[in-house]
C-alpha cells in the first residue's frame, strides 16, 4: 500500500466513523429517553380547574405563591422581564376566541388561572432546536435548563404565552430559596413542569403545589384511569380548553359550571 | 490572494479603521449584554424576538440573492454577468456571516450554541436553518476562491466546481425558504402563518439583494476603474423591477386574505402596523414610509428612461432597499408578537445597546465584504488609486 492509498483509507475510515456516530446520535436518543421513562406507563397527567369553585375559595394567590415559592420563580416587577409559571388572567384574555359581549357577567368576571397546558401535540417541543424541551411518555412537557440555548423559539411557538425567558439574572429576585429545587440562570426559558419532581416510580408522591393550595378547586390526576377524580369530573361537567382549534390538545381543562345551578 | 486585502491606500485604511472602531463599540456593548442578560435590549416576555432576528431574516435574503447573478451566468451562460458574479458571491459570504452573528447575539446562552449540532433535532426548522446557512457559506467560499484563483492564473476553473455551483443555486433558494418556515409553521402567530411567506421572502430578497449589488457596482465605478458595464446593471435592474412588483403583489395578497376574510386575529396585526392598536403606534410612520418608498421605487423602475439612467436607477435601488428593509428588518418580526396570543399589546423598540451591537455586527459584515471586494478588484488589476 502506498502512502496516498493509506491516507485515503484513513480518511475514509474516519468519515465512516463520524457518520456512524452521527447516525447513532440521531436514532438512538429516543430509545435512551424511552428506557429512562419506562414505568411512566400508560398515563396521561391532566388538570381540571373549576373556575366557579376557584372564585368561591379565592385561592388564586395561594396557588401562585405555593408554586412560585416551591420552584424558585423570581418575583420581577418589570412586566417585560416577568417570570410566571402560573398566573391570574381575565376571562376575556384567557379565552380570547370564546368571549362575546352577551356572555353572563358572572362568567366573564371569572378570573382564570393560566399555566402550561402540557399539550399532547406541543408546538414548543416541535420547534426546540436542541431537545431542551420534550414531551414525556406520561404527557408532561419537560425542560432541561442546562441544555436550553435561550433562542426563545418555543416562546414564539407557544399559543398560550406559557413560557418565560430569564432576561435578567433571576437569583436576586428569589425571596426564599427552596434548596431541593434548581434555580435557573439568566438566558434560559422556563415554565410549569406539572411538578414532575414529585413523581416517584411513575406516581405522584404528593399533589402538585397549586392543586394542594387550591382547596379543591383544582383537580389533578391520570386521565387514562377511569377511576381517577379528574376523569370523573371531566366526563360529568362542562369544560373547555384554550384555543382547541389549534389542535395542540391541551391537558388543562376549565370547568365552567356553577354548582348552585 | 488574501494578502491583497492588506494593501491599500489611505482612504481604504481609514475606512477599515472606521469599521474596526464600530466593531469595538459593538463588542463593548455585547460584553455588557453577555454579563447582564438580554434584559439590556427592548425585548420582553411578549415580544421575545426583535431587531436582531429581523436583521438576520433580512440578511438571509441578501445572501440568497447572489443566485440572481449566479444562475444566469452559469446555467444560461449569460456572459454579461461574468464580472459581477464574484461580487454577488462575496456579498453572499458577508451576509451569511452577519446572519450567523445576529443569531449568536440573540442567544440567551451563547456558549451553549453547539447544542444545536450536538443534539440535532430534525423536527426544528432552526436546526435546518443552521445547516442550510452553514452549507451556503461553505459553498460560496469554495466557489469564489476556486473561480477567482482560476481567473488570476488565467486558466479555466476546474471542471469539478461546476456541479458545486449548480448545487449552490437551489441551496440559495433553500436558505430563504427554510428561514420563512421558521415563521410560517407557527399556529400561535397568525400574522406569520401564511403559505406566501416563503415566496414573499424570496421576492423581497431578489429585489433588495440585486438592488444593493447595483448600488455597490455604481459605487465601485465611481471610486475605481472597475466598471461592470451598462448591460449587466440594466439586466439586474429588470430583475429588481420584477421582484419588487412581485413583492408588492404578494403584500396585497396578504392584505386581501387577512382583511376580506375579516378574521379578527389576522387583521389586527395589519391594523397594528398601519394604523396602530390600543394606543401603540410605533410602526405606523415607518410602514407608511415603506409604502411610499415602494411606490416611488416602482415609478423609478418602471419608467424606462428613469431606469436606464444610472443616476435615477441608483435612487430607485435605494428606495427598493429601504422600503424592504423597513418591512422585513423592522416590522415583520415584531408584528408577529403584537398583539400577543392573549390579546395584549406590548410595545417594542430596540434600545441603544441593542442598536450598537447590531451596528457592530453590520460592521463585521461590511469589513468582510470590503476585504473580499478589494481582493477581487486587485486580482483583476482594475484599481485606479485605492
Amino acid at each position: 500500500m502506498d502512502r496516498r492509498k493509506f491516507i485515503y483509507l484513513l480518511s475514509g475510515t474516519a468519515c465512516l466513523g463520524i457518520a456512524g456516530k452521527v447516525g447513532f446520535e440521531l436514532t438512538a436518543k429516543g430509545e435512551i429517553i424511552n428506557s429512562a421513562e419506562k414505568g411512566l406507563g400508560n398515563k396521561r397527567w391532566a388538570m381540571a380547574i373549576d373556575l366557579f369553585r376557584l372564585k368561591k375559595k379565592n385561592t388564586y394567590f395561594a396557588c401562585i405563591e405555593a408554586c412560585h415559592n416551591a420552584h424558585n420563580v423570581p418575583e420581577i416587577l418589570n412586566k417585560k422581564h416577568e417570570i410566571k409559571w402560573i398566573w391570574r388572567e381575565n376571562f376575556k384574555h384567557a379565552f380570547i376566541e370564546q368571549e362575546h359581549k352577551n356572555l353572563p357577567q358572572k362568567i366573564t368576571s371569572l378570573p382564570v388561572l393560566l399555566l402550561c397546558n402540557h399539550c399532547n401535540r406541543p408546538p414548543c417541543v416541535n420547534v426546540c432546536p436542541t431537545k431542551a424541551t420534550w414531551r414525556r411518555s406520561d404527557g408532561i412537557v419537560m425542560m432541561d435548563w442546562h441544555r436550553c440555548i435561550g433562542c426563545r423559539y418555543c416562546i414564539a411557538a407557544c399559543p398560550y404565552g406559557s413560557r418565560s425567558f430569564n432576561f435578567i439574572e433571576p437569583k436576586p429576585h428569589i425571596h426564599n430559596i427552596t434548596e431541593d429545587f434548581p434555580a435557573r440562570t439568566r438566558g434560559v426559558v422556563e415554565k410549569c413542569t406539572f411538578c414532575a419532581e414529585y413523581i416517584v416510580k411513575g406516581e405522584y408522591i404528593k399533589q402538585p403545589d397549586c392543586v394542594a393550595a387550591s382547596k379543591g378547586a383544582i383537580v389533578f390526576g391520570n386521565l387514562n384511569d377511569k377511576n381517577s377524580e379528574v376523569y370523573k369530573l371531566l366526563t360529568t361537567k362542562f369544560s373547555i380548553r384554550r384555543k382547541p382549534e389549534l389542535s395542540t390538545e391541551p391537558e388543562v381543562y376549565y370547568i365552567i359550571e356553577d354548582e348552585e345551578v | 490572494m488574501l494578502e491583497k486585502a492588506f494593501q491599500g491606500s489611505r482612504t481604504y485604511w481609514t475606512w477599515i479603521i472606521f469599521l474596526l472602531l464600530l466593531i469595538v463599540i459593538g463588542v463593548y456593548f455585547y460584553l455588557k449584554q453577555f454579563s447582564t442578560g438580554l434584559g439590556i435590549t427592548g425585548l420582553s416576555r411578549d415580544v421575545s424576538w426583535g431587531f436582531y432576528i429581523a436583521q438576520f431574516t433580512f440578511l438571509v435574503g441578501v445572501a440568497a440573492s447572489a443566485v440572481m447573478v449566479v444562475l444566469p451566468y452559469y446555467l444560461h451562460n449569460y456572459k454579461a454577468f461574468g464580472k459581477i458574479t464574484i461580487l454577488g458571491e462575496f456579498l453572499a459570504i458577508g451576509s451569511v456571516i452577519m446572519c450567523m452573528l445576529f443569531i449568536f447575539v440573540d442567544m440567551g446562552q451563547p456558549l451553549r450554541i453547539a447544542n444545536v449540532f450536538l443534539h440535532p433535532t430534525l423536527n426544528s426548522p432552526m436546526f435546518w436553518d443552521s445547516v442550510s446557512l452553514l452549507g451556503y457559506l461553505i459553498l460560496n467560499v469554495i466557489i469564489s476562491i476556486v473561480t477567482l484563483d482560476a481567473e488570476k492564473k488565467g486558466i479555466k476553473p476546474p471542471s469539478w466546481i461546476k456541479p458545486i455551483i449548480v448545487i449552490s443555486i437551489p441551496w440559495a433558494i433553500s436558505i430563504h425558504t427554510v428561514t420563512a418556515f421558521l415563521y410560517s409553521g407557527l399556529a400561535a402567530r397568525p400574522f406569520w402563518m401564511s403559505a406566501i411567506m416563503a415566496p414573499r421572502f424570496l421576492a423581497t430578497a431578489f429585489a433588495a439583494g440585486p438592488a444593493l449589488l447595483i448600488i455597490l457596482c455604481l459605487f465601485l465605478k465611481k471610486i475605481s476603474k472597475f466598471d461592470v458595464g451598462k448591460e449587466p446593471i440594466q439586466n439586474l435592474a429588470i430583475i429588481v423591477t420584477y421582484a419588487m412588483l412581485l413583492n408588492v403583489f404578494f403584500i396585497l395578497l396578504e392584505l386581501f386574505t387577512a382583511l376580506y376574510s375579516g378574521i379578527h386575529h389576522h387583521a389586527e396585526h395589519f391594523q397594528f402596523m398601519y394604523f396602530g392598536l390600543d394606543g401603540n403606534y410605533t410602526l405606523v410612520p415607518w410602514m407608511w414610509i415603506s409604502t411610499f418608498l415602494a411606490i416611488l421605487a416602482i415609478i423609478f423602475l418602471l419608467i424606462p428612461s428613469l431606469r436606464k439612467s444610472d443616476k435615477t436607477l441608483l435612487w430607485g435601488c435605494i428606495f427598493v432597499f429601504s422600503s424592504i428593509w423597513i418591512d422585513k428588518g423592522l416590522a415583520m418580526v415584531v408584528t408577529g408578537f403584537i398583539p400577543n396570543p392573549l390579546g395584549y399589546v406590548t410595545p417594542y423598540w430596540p434600545t441603544m445597546p441593542e442598536i450598537m451591537i447590531s451596528i457592530g455586527v453590520f460592521a463585521v459584515g461590511i469589513l468582510v465584504i470590503t476585504g473580499l471586494y478589494k481582493i477581487a478588484l486587485t486580482v483583476r488589476g482594475e484599481l485606479k488609486s485605492m
